[in-house]
This record gives C-alpha cells, structure tokens and sequence, in this order.
C-alpha cells in the first residue's frame, strides 16, 4: 500500500529532473529561439546572469527542502507496531533559525537586484548613439529615426556595439517593448514617455515581441531588430533617406502605383516618401503623416515582414510572370507572403486595420511589382 | 359524517410550507452547514467551467498555427478561464469550507449573521451565472483577468481617429460581475470576523483557535481592506465607459497606471487570499496524519498575519515593467524580499509538523504533502520574479504563468482536494475511496508538473502569455504538446474525484463522527452534525480540545503551555 507510493515519488523525481536538464539546455542553446537565456548584449547578459544565480540557489534550496520532506516522508511512515509519536509543539530556537537563515539568503538575493537594477542601463558603446522613437500601434511597430529623419515598420535597424536610446510611444493600448535577447522588456504606455537603453554586441537578426496583452491580435505583434556593422547601418540610413521613385517606368510596377494611388486606394492609409508624402513626416498637402493609420511604405522592398510578423516575403518567391491570358500573376502564390497578405488580409490577421476590397490577382501581381521596386 | 372526514383531512395533513420541502429547506436555509455545501457544491461546478476553458486554451495551443479557437473566442476563453478560476472557484470553495468547518473548529452554533451568510452564497451563485452568461451573448470578458486599461474602455482618443477598445459589452460583464462578487465577500468577510471574533466557545481563547480558523480570519481582513479598491476601480472603469469620464485616458489627463495601481493593491492581496486558508487546511491536516501537533503553532499563525500585512505594500512588483522609477522598484522588490520571509518559515514549520510523526497517507494527507511539495517550487520560481531584472526579461511570459499555476493549482487546489477529503466524512458521513484518492492523486501530481514545468522553459524561450498563437520554428512546439498533454491528465484527475464523490453518494464507506481521529472539534459532533452542530457547548483548555478529550492522560493542557 505504502510502497507504491516511493517507487512513484522517485519516478516523479528522475521524470523532474531530466525534464530540468534537458529543457535548461534547450533553452541556453535553443538557436531558433529568442531565448533570455542565449544572450546578444550586455543588458540581456546581466539579466540573464542574475537568473542563472537565483536558479542555483534555488536548486540548492529545493533540494535541501524536499530532501528532507521526502526523507521525512520515508522514514516515519506508518507501520505496524509504530507507538505514538513524541507530541513536540515546536523549538523555538530552530524556529528563529530558519526564520533567520531564509532571511540572509534573501537579503543577498535582494542586494544582488538592487546593484544589477542601478546598473542596467550603464553601457557605453563605440559608435555614436542613436535615438530611436518606438510607436506601438494596434498590432504592429513602428521606428521612427527622428534624428536621421526616417519612419520604417516591423523591422528595427541598429548599428552593433553601439548604444541604443529608446523613447517607447503609444496613442491606443499599452504594449510591450521586448527582444529576449537583448533586453528585457518595458511597457509602452499611453502618456508615459518611457525609455529605454540596450546594445547589441553580435551582427544578426534577433526577434522582438510584444508582451503585454494589447487586444486580438496580441499574437502578432513581432518584429526583427537587425543589428548590422557600423557601416552597413550607415548605407541602410542614407538608402531609407532617398525618396521613392515619382513614377516606375516598368509596366507592371507603374500599374501597381496607380492602384495604389486610385480612388479607395492605398494611399488612405500608406505613405510612401516622394509619391504621397512629402517626407517622413508630412504629407504632400503639409498635414502630419500620423494622419495615416498604416505603416510607411516608402522602402518596403527592403523589408522582408509583413504584418507584425504574421507573414514574411521576398521577392524571390514572389516573382511576377506574365500569365496565360497576357496579364501579370505570381508564379508561386502560395509561397509568397505579400501575396497571401494582400489577397485577404483579415484572413491572415483576423481584426486588423486593412480592411480592403477582394484584389484580383492580376492587381496584386502588380502591387507587389510595384511594392517590390521600391527598395 | 362525510362533512366532519373532509375537516379533520385538511387539519392533519396540512400543506408542506415551501422551506418543508427538499428544495425549500436548502433555498430557504440559514445553516452554516447546508451554506457552506451549497458553496462548495457550486464552487466545484464553476472549477469544472474553469477547467473546460483550461482545456481549451491548451488544445489550441498544442501545436503551433493552432486553429481550434478564433482569436476573439480565444481571449475570451482565457479571461474566463482566469475570472472563473479565480472568483468563483477558489474565493467560494474557500469561502465554503469556512463556512462549513469553521464555526464548528471555534465551538459555535451557527456564524454570527445567518441570513447575511445565506445573502453572501447567493449572490455569489447569482453573479458567477452572471459572468458565466456573457457566453450566451458571445460578449464574454476578453481583456484578461486584471483587465488592464485603456485596452477595456469603450473609446479612447488615439490621435485623429477615435479607435474602439472594447466596444461590445464584455467589459461590462466583467465591471459588474466583479461587483456583485465584492458584495458577497465583504458580506462573507464581516460574518467571518465576527463569528471568530465573538462566538469561540468557552476557553478559546485567541491562541488556542485551530490554524484554519486563524487563516481564515486573517483572509476576511484582508478581503475587506483589499476589496475597495477593486471596487473603485470596476465602478471608474463603468463610469469611463458609460458617463463619459477618463480616468485611465492619458489622452484627456487620465492615466493608464492609475487602473493597475488600484487593481494590483486589490491583486497582490487577493494572491494571499487565495492561498492563506489553504495554508490553514494543511495546517490541519498535516498534524491529524503525523500524529504530532502543529509545529510552531505561533510562528505559523503569526506569519500569516504578517504576510498579511505585508501583502499590502507589494502591489507593484506586478509592475516593474511599466517604467516606475528605479527607487520605487527597489522598495517593492525589498517588501517582496520580506513577505518571502514568513512564507519560508510556514513551509519549514510543515516539514517539521511531518517530521518525527507517525505518518499515515490517506488521501487527505497525500494531497497536502503535494501542497507542500508544489507550493515550495512555486516559492522559489518566485524569487526569479522578485529580482527586478530578471523580472523585466520573464514578467508576462509563459514563466509566471508557470509560477502561478504552482502556487494555485500546485498549492491551493491541492489544499482545496486536500480539505474535501479530509472534511467529506463530516459532510456525508461517508469516506471518499481510499483507492481513487490515491489514483486522483498520483495523476495530479503528474499532470501539474507536466502542464507547468515546461511553461518555465517556455518562458526563458521568450513565449509571451495570452498570444492565441505561435509560430512553428522558434522552439516552443514540442514543449507547448507536453503542457497540453499534463492539462488532459489532470481532467483525467478529476473524472476519478468526480467518479468517487458519485459512488461514495451512493455506496460509501459509513465514516462515524471521527475516522480521522482528529484533534480539533468540528470532529467531536455527528457525521452530518445535527443543526445545532453540540448538544452542549465545548469547553476548550489547549490547542486540541477534542485530542484531549480523547487522551485525558497527555492531555495537552496538563503537557503544554498555552
């Protein structure tokens, strides 16, 4: 009756303890993950090294307490013959010891926190800071570089080793602003003009989520930050500085902006510099371009996602041919991202702001012909 | 002749009066007893609701691109599960096995204010069916339990365009149901308080009451300082919604955080409420099945009162995130520091109430034991949390869905489990299968460290929570298929409790007034005890006034000083 008990709990035991080892080692080497624990950059990696301390002292002390619990357990179970026990109210003296002994292990614990907390943000870098102004919107990100005077989404462009100064804004909910991997996150609270300050110590692509609940589409809410050499970054500004072309010559690219800029067209909510705005900031009639409820197109040929991370794309699987009839299609639709998104929307992301009218497929072939030029 | 048969028919068999009937007798009753069942019973009901949405979230997010669930239904399902698991599962389960046990622990006839405690159970029921009945209306609550404005208003300004946050009238269940909800425990609260505080029978004093009835009263505190604040917050999120105010519109002079300061300084008490009477359960139970006194009784009760106290001044540690200067940080991550103090000592005095005992494992022991065992990782995962920058990196993703999970379904509704076992005897008369116990245990156990130990390796692996999907290639697919299988075993955990609680209904185990040999004196009346519950009022002389009636020679008021 009794044994089977054991024989379980030590079952339980090895189960526990694999599972641990196990899933810890996926967790520090997981490399598809953005995982707190594969750290980027040395805000993520003081993060990350108060958790590996906090997790041995708790191993340790889970160990000692279950230990004797278990041992407890065993060694004065019930058998026949057994005379009452000692009727023992308590030890004072063990009582304030273990009272006192939890204390000093907190109490450095919390030592510990406070010193990493003052020293988050205390980074230097080589490169010259940069200043980038974080807007969350209903469900995606945008990035505005108010200094260099460019407005992109989804993806967040910062040069390596270099100190990054964040201003998180929101003008609906409150979102989330995290990258595992780099930093932990801040929330972006309406009327709070939080901050933020993080480097990246490696070249590469890390994934940045949402987390804090912001509605329907809380899910898809991710964005890329890529990190590049100091002078990849500088070509990548000077390129998000130029103006669209005013009109494509090719066919299919020109038919695209039409489209774009027709009646009920895109233009109602996407800006592109050089066609409807007249830069980042303005429209062409002068008005703010915050007016525009969707994010700035004017290089979306250099962005590879879609939607707050919903879809991806590029334009080698999304490559226009002429199609049977003479007019222009995908070759592949299914394997192209910008054409799964433009064909139904509310689809991919049910809830989302780009509610539109059912494109024919020749008109999103020459969309994305025209999305694609714009590079 | 035939005239004087029809006069003496209508005198003798007089109409039954409604609260004669079986069904009048429990909608009309004032009974402690038939109250706190009809808690418990209802309580159960709204943890099998719960459990369903539980179900749901996790078939959904069992393999990535789930499509069970669209996203609206989604977070619907995950706000109820939440509100329901929280508000009318364990606040009323607590709530009932207090009202059942309680005044009986204390040697009193009934609580203080009957009809009030008839009040409280009724509203509940009404307000949890309330809740419940947004499903009906495909309005269910869908901003998550704590409800975070602006997300919740009706409108709010966002720049040109004035966006809608929740338009449809969720929000409005929800604002409202939690009122009704606050009624019934401040109802229950006072009862609470005054019963414990005015009807102890004769020789209770303050330290001699049993450590459930020292929760429970520690409970009914803070419940009636915690709850106004709720309260106000539900009633200004009504009022921003409907009358036209911004309290939590930053873009007309309101602010966002004012709802999570007053919703986390109702929050971080209702975490205490939610677990302080389950102490009190394994704080019985442990001792009846060592066959030892609690050990430390003092620094047991008296801790609890201090995390009591303390759980007052760390509302904000749910709220590193949100951009609160570092000095304020540093004094919520110390007030955290110190309510771990008093929650390590309790788990010490239990490991040492078992230890040196004379141990035998019925079901109600098993599951405190498991309390004991789980509720210790939930400490510890909650230390990771309490250290400000690890919590910037973990705060809202799938590692505090783990930490709370251990604390509440690990610690409290192992508590709960472990107090309808021990109890159910004195409710029925009959004893739970010994047998199912242990097998609704072992899958429990099982299924709560596979449902909720890999959330933590989900979390370090940047899964935020409440998302209705993820993506296949970030890693978190084979560990999301392992927390839905655990999910399924503890439905399968309670099909066994369910399945017992049938057939001991109708072929249980007689249990006579005191299987348990028990110390305390809610043993000494029948099994079900008479409405009355003593014949004679008790006179108490130590801790364990029943133990001393029974071993008059080791009595503890001729060993032990108190």
């Amino acid at each position: 009756m009794r044994m089977p008990l054991f024989r379980g709990m030590k079952r339980w035991g090895v189960l526990l303890s694999a599972l641990i080892l196990s899933s810890l080692l996926l967790a520090a080497c997981g490399e598809s993950s953005p995982s707190v624990l594969n750290t980027q950059g040395p805000v993520a990696a003081k993060e990350a090294g108060l958790f590996w301390f906090i997790l041995v002292v708790a191993t340790i002390v889970f160990v000692i307490v279950e230990g004797i619990l278990i041992y407890s357990i065993v060694r004065f179970r019930e058998r026949p013959g057994m005379p009452a026990p000692r009727q023992i109210h308590g030890n004072t003296n063990l009582e304030i010891i273990w009272t006192i002994a939890p204390s000093i292990f907190l109490f450095a614990v919390l030592i510990g926190t406070i010193y990493t907390m003052f020293n988050l943000s205390n980074i230097s870098g080589t490169g010259r800071p940069v200043t980038v102004q974080v807007v969350g919107h209903q469900w995606w990100w945008e990035f505005d570089y108010q200094n260099e005077g460019v407005v992109t989404a989804d993806e967040m462009h910062i040069p390596v080793d270099t100190v990054i100064n964040v201003s998180l804004q929101s003008t609906n909910v409150i979102h989330s602003f995290w990258i595992p991997q780099l930093t932990g996150k801040t929330d972006v609270v309406p009327g709070h003009n939080n901050t933020k300050v993080f480097k990246a110590d490696t070249i590469g692509t890390y994934r940045g989520l949402c987390t804090e609940y912001c509605g329907l589409q809380h899910a898809h809410m991710d964005f890329f930050v890529i990190v590049m050499s100091q002078d990849g970054y500088n070509s990548w500004v000077t390129a998000q500085q130029q103006a669209a072309v005013k009109a494509p010559t090719e066919a299919n690219a020109k038919a695209g902006q039409q489209l774009f800029l027709g009646a009920g067209g895109c233009q109602g909510c996407h800006g592109i510099v050089g066609v409807n705005l007249k830069d980042y900031t303005h429209l062409n009639g002068g008005a703010s371009a915050s007016l525009l409820v969707g994010p700035n197109l004017t290089h979306f040929g250099s962005r590879r996602t879609i939607a707050g991370g919903v879809l991806t794309w590029d334009p080698a699987t999304c490559q226009v041919v002429t199609g049977s009839d003479g007019k222009p299609i995908i070759q592949n639709e299914q394997q192209c991202g910008l054409y799964q998104w433009l064909h139904d929307p509310q689809g991919v992301k049910p809830g989302n702001d780009m509610v539109i009218r059912q494109l024919s497929d020749t008109e999103i072939a020459q969309l994305v012909a025209y999305l694609e030029s714009l590079t | 002749m035939a005239t004087r048969t029809i006069t003496e028919g209508v005198s003798v068999v007089r109409r039954k009066r409604f609260s004669e009937t079986y069904v009048g007798d429990w909608i009309m009753t004032t009974d402690h007893k038939k109250i706190g069942i009809m808690y418990i019973v209802t309580a159960f009901f709204f943890f099998l609701a719960g459990g369903v949405e539980a179900l749901l979230v996790r078939t959904q997010l069992a393999v990535p691109n789930g499509k069970v669930l669209s996203p609206e239904i989604y977070n619907q399902v995950f706000t109820m599960h939440g509100t329901t698991m929280i508000f009318l599962f364990v606040m009323p389960m607590l709530t009932g096995l207090g009202n059942y046990v309680v005044p009986m622990m204390i040697g009193a006839r009934d609580m203080a204010f009957p009809r009030m405690n008839a009040f409280g159970f009724w509203v509940v029921l009404l307000g949890g069916l309330f809740l419940t009945s947004s499903f009906l209306f495909g309005a269910a609550p869908n901003a998550g339990w704590f409800s975070y404005a602006p997300l919740t208003e009706l409108t709010q300004d966002c720049g040109a365009t004035a966006v809608l946050c929740t338009p449809g009238a969720n929000m409005d269940f929800w604002a409202l149901g939690i009122l009704m909800l606050g009624i019934s425990s401040i109802a229950a609260s006072l009862n609470f308080v005054v019963t414990i505080l005015k009807l102890r029978a004769p020789g209770m004093t303050i330290n001699r009451m049993p450590m459930f009835t020292w929760m429970t009263l520690v409970t009914a505190f803070l419940l009636l300082f915690a709850l106004p604040s709720v309260t106000a917050a539900a009633i200004l999120l009504l009022l921003d919604r409907h009358l036209g105010t911004h309290f939590f519109q930053s873009g007309f002079g309101g602010d966002p955080l004012l709802w999570q300061h007053l919703f986390w300084s109702f929050g971080h008490p209702e975490v205490y409420i939610l677990i302080l009477p389950a102490f009190g359960i394994i704080s019985e139970v442990l001792p009846v099945f060592s066959r030892k006194p609690l050990f430390g009784y003092t620094f047991v009760a008296w801790s609890g009162v201090a995390i009591g106290f303390l759980s007052f001044t760390v509302w904000a540690h749910h709220m590193f995130a949100v951009g609160l200067p570092l000095v304020a940080q540093a004094f919520f991550a110390t007030s955290t520091t110190l309510i771990a103090i008093p929650t390590a000592v309790k788990i010490f005095n239990w490991v040492f109430t078992v230890y040196g005992g004379k141990i035998s494992f019925k079901p109600p022991m098993l599951f405190a034991l498991g309390f004991v065992a789980m509720f210790l990782i939930g400490g510890l995962n909650g230390i990771a949390l309490a250290v400000v920058p690890v919590d910037y990196q973990l705060t809202d993703t799938y590692f505090v869905v783990s930490h709370l999970h251990y604390v509440l379904f690990g610690g409290t509704a192992f508590g709960v489990f472990a107090g309808i076992y021990y109890w159910f005897p004195k409710m029925t008369g009959k004893l739970l299968n010994e047998r199912l116990g242990q097998v609704q245990f072992w899958l429990m156990l099982i299924g709560v460290n596979l449902t909720f130990f890999p959330m933590h390796i989900l979390g370090l692996l940047g899964m935020p929570r409440r998302i209705y999907t993820y993506p296949d290639n970030l890693g978190w697919n084979d560990l999301n298929l392992l927390a839905t299988i655990g999910a399924f075993t503890i439905a399968a955990a309670v099909l066994v409790f369910l399945w017992n609680f049938v057939i001991t209904l109708r072929s249980g185990q007689p249990a006579g007034t005191d299987p348990w040999d028990a110390f305390t004196l809610e043993w000494d009346t029948d099994s079900p005890p008479k409405p009355y519950n003593f014949p004679v009022l008790p006179i108490v002389r130590s801790r364990r006034p029943f133990y001393d009636k029974k071993n008059p020679e080791t009595a503890d008021w001729k060993t032990a000083t108190h």
